[in-house]
């Protein structure tokens, strides 16, 4: 090598600076993301704060029963005469918190699944037939199962949730190992003597961040309509705790003369869930362009 | 073969088309004015990023028209401006006035559909033929680019065919209707050796029999020796230099087409002055690796990557073993590297088999072989700067951090690239700097043996020239042993010192390079050499 050539490479080497936008800024600039993302905020904010200034949802009043929406009662209130607006910021609480920790979770240990059955060959055909297993146990009746096992309460709905929820995301990571670990980089390191679980962490793990963070979402949406189902059914959160499906299910019977006792609830789930997969699809978008293309 | 009196079917006049904005460059071709005329096949040859496949697309009306815009001059087809051609004026026009095969054609070609059905889709289209009719004209076409058995390949699916004769079914296909300009982008490229010699003699035969213009991509010198009458060369988007083979081939004008040419490695090894030793970094003894089982339930197929592969590398001598695809080449190389453990047989490593032994024993002499892989965008995590790509194996073996950066400082100047740019990520390298990184890597670990596989095969000729140099000089240097696996005769030629043959997962011929060159033993070696293109063309005796 002369070095004239050597001069010229190493030149070559500093002009070819390209700097890509941080990833913060290209959310941002995201309009899913920003109004999802907004929605989703302002929906949590309420959550958390709201019930600090609304009547108490568990105050019964006979005389005010089954009252419309006014100025005073705004969503009306239920056939005990428990105010409806208090009741469903109440529930956001236990949908947000349903939702968030069966992603958490679900992700969590799903990862973890999905990194051992994509890399160690031996243990591949195990996981797998293991949650096509769990695959094929429906949601709500393992819910059911669980509840009637060992009561109703807010881990025991968690729980239920969650292990359906699993496989979805141990097929998904297994499914970027799989590709990721057939890559020459993870080769070289190989070759370079690098050990089993610096290789995960270092080079394998990173390549799952993003479509993880995807799926987390999507399994946040599903989990709150599943909880939500579950309350409805009667056998979701205990129904002294207010949540968005046993307040739907409480208005049931009254839904031909008091509708908003449902309408109200049930607007409220939509909109979050919707914007829960807003959120969702503009990650997608910015995250993952490859598997955007996929779906 | 070209004459001044025959007729242009091409004529491009000063185009020029435009890059997004945010590009490192403004214009993706800038005012190419060339003309094909019938019976004559044109050449453009150029580097990646030279432009050549934009002008061709832009030519069959493929550009994506919202990143790339033509700006100024006109493509004139038999007379007619292509740039002012609705869509659906030009969809009539590709098949019946131009054609073009692709360079896959795997991807090309619709997986899920029978070949002769794909080719009479095109006469569906464009003509008014009655059904047999169309078949008859299918088969006729098949038969012309010499398939066998056309009646029994109509109904083949392409993945029962081979690279070869895809590649035939796309040119049936693109000469279904007789167009008048036939455009070929890196036709062979992806095929064998042998495949592309055939591929390539079966289009100069179909050019002349149905008298068309062609337009023929290639980055390749050796292929522009072989099949062009006229040849242009591009760079950066610009035309350097254009006229006949025999000017270009002969006596280039333009420095970038003389470096070029320069820069294709010859055919004729250099006489080496390596003195042998016996003092032998790596051997193996009857390697074999056979994949597949017999399953639990279904009989299994075995397939033979590796047959009694016998070879020994001495210290500060290259070994090149050279086969075609499938040949067991790279299965030898991973089963060397432990990457895949081989089925039975010995690998010595200064003495101590290292073919059996698990993976806890293994670590100790993974550091003294290291691998050069052949794509350099995909040998470095992306994530991680090259910095932290180069100091990982040393670290992996007890080197601390501080150590470890100035071993990599000083590796970064021996492969010449700037100490500085350690911190940078793979992406803001181009794909010669990532494989100066990747040997730069290698040699952290202070290897005995060094294997390069297809290492420079996915580079520009002329980063190639440079690299193969970078990897004769540190083999010298370090005094390693090298393995060389490569696909390409003329890299082979020039950087080793002993070739070994592979055919099928055999080893069917061994010897010093330059006696292999000069008088194959083996009818395979001898086609492998008989095939190789501009083999009567010495490029580097030229400049």
């Amino acid at each position: 090598m002369t070095d004239t050539n050597q001069d010229q490479l190493m030149s070559d080497s500093v002009l070819s600076q390209r700097e890509d936008p941080g990833v913060l800024s290209m959310m941002l600039n995201n309009r899913a993301i920003f109004w999802g993302g907004s929605l989703l905020l302002l929906f949590a904010l309420i959550a958390i704060f709201g019930p600090l200034f609304t009547a108490d949802p568990a105050a019964l009043n006979p005389i005010k029963r089954l009252k419309p929406p006014s100025v005073e009662i705004w969503f009306g209130s239920d056939f005990l005469g428990r105010d409806i607006f208090a009741r469903v910021i109440y529930g956001g609480r236990i949908s947000l918190v349903v939702g968030i920790a069966v992603a958490v979770i679900a992700v969590i240990i799903g990862l973890f699944l999905g990194l051992v059955a994509g890399y160690v060959r031996a243990l591949d055909a195990v996981i797998m037939r293991v949650m096509d297993g769990l695959m094929s146990i429906p949601a709500i009746l393992l819910a059911i199962a669980l509840i009637s096992l060992s009561g109703a309460t807010l881990s025991t709905v968690v729980i239920a949730i969650v292990i359906p929820e699993i496989p979805r995301v141990v097929r998904l990571v297994r499914a970027v190992v799989l590709t990721v670990r057939e890559e020459p980089y993870v080769e070289a390191a190989i070759a370079a003597g690098t050990r089993l679980p610096l290789i995960m962490v270092r080079h394998i793990l990173p390549n799952t961040i993003a479509p993880l963070i995807v799926q987390a979402t999507y399994v946040c949406a599903s989990a709150m309509l599943t909880e939500s189902i579950l309350g409805f059914l009667g056998a979701g959160i205990p129904p002294e705790i207010p949540s968005w499906g046993n307040i739907m299910s409480e208005g049931r019977t009254y839904f031909q003369i008091s509708p908003w006792i449902i309408f109200f609830p049930g607007i409220a789930l939509a909109l979050t869930v919707l914007a829960v997969n807003i959120v969702g699809d503009g990650l997608r978008d910015t995250l993952d362009p490859r598997i955007a293309r996929k779906m | 073969m070209s004459e001044g009196k025959a007729k242009p079917v091409l004529e491009i006049n000063g185009l020029t088309v435009r890059l997004p904005e945010g590009a490192d460059r403004e214009f993706a071709i800038e005012d190419v004015t060339l003309s094909v005329s019938e019976g004559e096949i044109v050449c453009i040859v150029g580097e990646s990023g030279s432009g050549k496949s934009v002008t061709a697309f832009t030519v069959m009306g493929l550009i994506p028209k919202k990143d790339l815009t033509p700006v100024a001059g006109e493509v004139l087809l038999q007379g007619e401006d292509l740039l002012k051609k609705t869509d659906r004026q030009m969809r009539a026009m590709r098949g019946e006035n131009m054609a073009m095969v692709f360079q896959e054609p795997m991807t090309a070609l619709n997986p899920v559909m029978r070949v002769g059905d794909q080719i009479a889709e095109l006469l569906e289209i464009h003509t008014n033929m009655s059904g047999t009719a169309r078949k008859k004209r299918v088969i006729d076409a098949m038969k012309d680019v010499s398939l066998p058995d056309p009646n029994k390949m109509y109904l083949s699916y392409p993945h029962q065919l081979s690279g070869g004769q895809r590649q035939r079914i796309m040119i049936a296909m693109a000469l279904a209707l007789e167009p008048r300009l036939l455009i070929a982008d890196e036709p062979t490229t992806a095929l064998d050796v042998t495949t592309q010699a055939e591929v390539l003699e079966l289009i100069k035969d179909i050019q002349r029999r149905h008298g068309m213009g062609v337009m023929f991509i290639t980055h390749d010198f050796g292929v522009v020796a072989d099949i062009a009458d006229r040849v242009v060369v591009m760079q950066n988007g610009k035309i350097v230099e254009q006229g006949t083979r025999d000017e270009i081939i002969a006596a280039p004008k333009h420095p970038y087409t003389k470096m070029l040419i320069g820069s294709v490695p010859s055919l004729t090894p250099p006489a080496h002055s390596h003195p042998e030793t016996d003092d032998a970094a790596l051997k193996t003894h009857g390697l074999n690796m056979v994949y597949g089982r017999h399953g639990f339930l279904q009989k299994g197929r075995l397939v033979h990557a590796a047959q009694d592969v016998e070879l020994v590398v001495r210290r500060g001598e290259t070994l090149g073993v050279v086969g075609e695809s499938g040949s067991g080449k790279s299965t030898v190389a991973r089963c060397i590297v432990r990457l895949i453990d081989p089925t039975s047989g010995d690998i010595d490593i200064e003495g101590v088999n290292i073919a059996t032994m698990p993976e806890r024993e293994l670590r100790a002499f993974r550091q003294q072989i290291q691998i050069v892989f052949q794509d350099p965008y995909r040998s470095l995590n992306p994530r991680r700067t090259v910095g932290q790509s180069i100091v990982e194996g040393p670290m992996n073996y007890g080197l601390g951090a501080d150590e470890a950066r100035v071993r990599a400082e000083e590796l970064m100047r021996v492969v010449g690239l700037a100490p500085e740019a350690l911190d940078r990520f793979p992406h803001q390298f181009s794909g010669g700097q990532r494989q100066r990184v990747c040997i730069a890597r290698a040699l952290a670990m202070e290897p005995k043996v060094l294997i390069a596989d297809e290492a420079v095969s996915a580079l520009d000729v002329s980063v190639q020239a440079q690299v193969l140099r970078l990897l004769r000089d540190v083999r010298e240097r370090y005094d390693l042993a090298m393995l060389f696996i490569t696909h390409d005769l003329r890299v082979a030629a020039q950087i080793c010192d002993r070739i070994m043959v592979m055919q099928h997962g055999v080893v069917v011929e061994e010897g010093r390079t330059e006696e292999v060159y000069a008088n194959p033993q083996h009818p395979y070696t001898q086609s492998l050499l008989a095939a190789a293109p501009g083999r009567d063309v010495d490029f580097a005796q030229l400049v």
